[in-house]
């Protein structure tokens, strides 16, 4: 091929408008899926939920074969893998230097977070809406084949909780990938978090009087994990562990992260 | 047209790109010029944003890069081959920039016809390519928003001596038709035959710049032929002087067609008949021989 060919195929209008973020957030959902590694994260998903539910049905004793089991046993691989996904989305432009094209095409680095961030949200309730739908169809399998009585024993509020819990773990992931921008580093911060650092706090919590009272303020596993019981509406105070937890933990991070994302160099 | 204007980049108290300053102008090759580690690349990374300039600006057609609205229409990059995601096709990474840049669908297809990507190849993924052909897609990639100016980090790099010929005769056409083109490399005999303008950098700073007939002109030329002393002696009648180095080789400050009309007068077979690049090839390698490590003990 030669500079003629190049010629023959130039782009014939020149239009030049600001590239909308509704257009980078779909180029970012896509980068998520259109990977190797990306694309098996996400079917993951859908494998290890399915995975739960036929455990759940072979395993689970008849009387616990309710709705809220099923969505629980899901709960577990899909809370890893979730957060993984929002890790990869944002340290891969650095470990696999895919930023040095991302960001030169799109200059404005927050506009490039933002993007990760609304699809990593957005593969985070769809996830959700597959493990409902999966968790439903596995608890209507199970009452037929094992002739025991159909308990949905979940309500709307709870499903909302469990969504919001499963957001807030995610964003937790993105938050470390954007605070450490390395894929390892990230990852084993985010097994740190979730559960080296709950093991400890529980240890401390019985073993120290005084830390017992602090931990909903401090352990934010344990102030999120109201949302995952499928119990009771949360309490005031409840709201407020998450909410403080979840600026001490989350937002604060975050921002230290998103101040690096913006001033460092990309190579 | 870039414009680069006094840009200096401070790590510490090392100073990588020390108040550069150059233009390189539409309709021409500019090359950027200098042995490994001289500031070339942290310079072209300025230039696009991705690394802050302690102090100085570059702006592209008059605006600064991050104020384009749509960069990939205006400027196409390639500043580094292999940094693309491993997992990922050729197709699907020309994919990602046309939807950025709001393409239509076409263009990938198109793109991958003119950097000679096969269907096959372009399915692969990239962590199966060769540097070549990842210099290929990359090039794609910089040419799919079909910019006014291009930005290449060391573009020839690992493309065979067809493709090199190849990058060449595409560049050239690309500035034939206005466009700006401003590459990179450490390899002088590339810049040469490409460029038309050159800026040599080195350990930070610019140490020439200018165009290649400027550059080489300087230095006179260069003859050899059959019987040396016939042509010396035709030489100097006319007041020409010369001077004959240990090869055999005659240098003289005058015109290489001057030079060549004297030996046809005087009936001697020429050789070799050449304008000098030495002024700019012994710069350059002072210039490597004190910033490059293999060449600190030469």
């Amino acid at each position: 091929m030669t500079a003629i060919a190049a010629e023959s195929v130039r782009r014939r209008v020149p239009v030049s408008h600001r590239v909308p973020l509704r257009r980078v957030t779909q180029v970012e959902l896509r980068k998520m899926f259109n990977t190797r590694s990306g694309f098996w994260l996400i079917a993951s998903i859908a494998i290890s939920a399915v995975l739960a539910t036929g455990g759940v049905i072979l395993w689970a004793p008849a009387d616990e074969l309710t709705y809220s089991t099923f969505a629980t046993a899901i709960r577990f691989p899909v809370v890893v893998i979730l957060p993984l996904i929002a890790i990869l989305a944002v340290t891969s432009e650095w470990s696999q230097r895919t930023g040095l094209t991302t960001f030169t095409l799109i200059p404005h680095r927050s506009r490039i977070i933002t993007a990760k961030a609304i699809s990593s949200v957005l593969i985070a309730v769809a996830a959700m809406a597959l493990t409902f739908a999966v968790g439903a169809l596995g608890n209507l399998l199970s009452a037929a084949v094992t002739g025991t009585t159909l308990v949905w024993d979940v309500t709307l509020t709870q499903c909302l909780y469990y969504v919001f819990g499963m957001v807030l773990s995610l964003m937790t992931g993105f938050m470390l990938g954007v605070l450490i921008r390395s894929s390892t580093g990230a990852i084993v911060a985010y097994f740190v978090l979730t559960f080296v650092l709950p093991t400890i706090f529980g240890l401390l919590a019985t073993s120290q009087q005084w830390f017992q009272d602090l931990q909903p303020w401090i352990d934010v596993q344990f102030a999120q994990s109201g949302l995952f019981v499928f119990d009771q509406a949360l309490t005031g105070e409840q709201w407020a562990n998450i909410a403080v937890t979840g600026v001490t933990w989350l937002l604060v991070p975050l921002a230290i992260g998103l101040g690096f994302v913006m001033r460092a160099e990309v190579k | 047209m870039i414009t680069v204007e006094g840009v200096t980049r401070k790590y510490g108290s090392f100073t990588a790109v020390d108040d550069v300053g150059f233009t390189a102008r539409a309709g021409r090759v500019t090359g950027f010029l200098g042995p490994n580690g001289a500031g070339k690349s942290t310079t072209m990374r300025i230039m696009v944003g991705l690394t802050r300039a302690t102090s100085g600006t570059v702006t592209i057609s008059g605006r600064h890069y991050v104020d384009l609205p749509n960069p990939g229409l205006e400027v196409g990059v390639l500043l580094d081959a292999s940094a693309q995601h491993a997992g990922r096709t050729g197709r699907e990474i020309l994919n990602i920039a046309q939807q950025y840049m709001g393409l239509p669908r076409s263009r990938v297809e198109e793109m991958l016809e003119v950097v000679s990507l096969t269907p096959t190849e372009a399915s692969r993924r990239v962590g199966n390519y060769s540097l070549g052909m990842r210099q290929r897609l990359g090039i794609a990639t910089a040419l799919i928003g079909d910019p006014r100016v291009l930005i290449l980090d060391e573009p020839a790099n690992g493309l065979d001596p067809a493709g090199i010929r190849w990058m060449r005769d595409l560049l050239r056409g690309y500035a034939d038709r206005g466009g700006t083109v401003l590459l990179s490399s450490h390899l002088l005999h590339e810049i040469e035959v490409i460029a038309d303008d050159i800026v040599m950098i080195g350990n930070g700073r610019i140490v020439s710049q200018g165009t290649k007939t400027e550059l080489l002109h300087a230095a006179g030329t260069v003859v050899r032929a059959t019987d040396h002393y016939i042509l010396r002696r035709a030489l100097r009648k006319l007041g020409i002087v010369t001077s004959l180095s240990d090869d055999g080789a005659l240098r003289t400050d005058v015109d290489p067609v001057l030079v060549g009309k004297v030996a046809l007068e005087a009936g001697v077979a020429l050789t070799e008949l050449r304008t000098e690049d030495a002024g700019l090839e012994d710069m350059f390698l002072e210039l490597t021989a004190t910033s490059q490590r293999e060449g600190a003990w030469t």
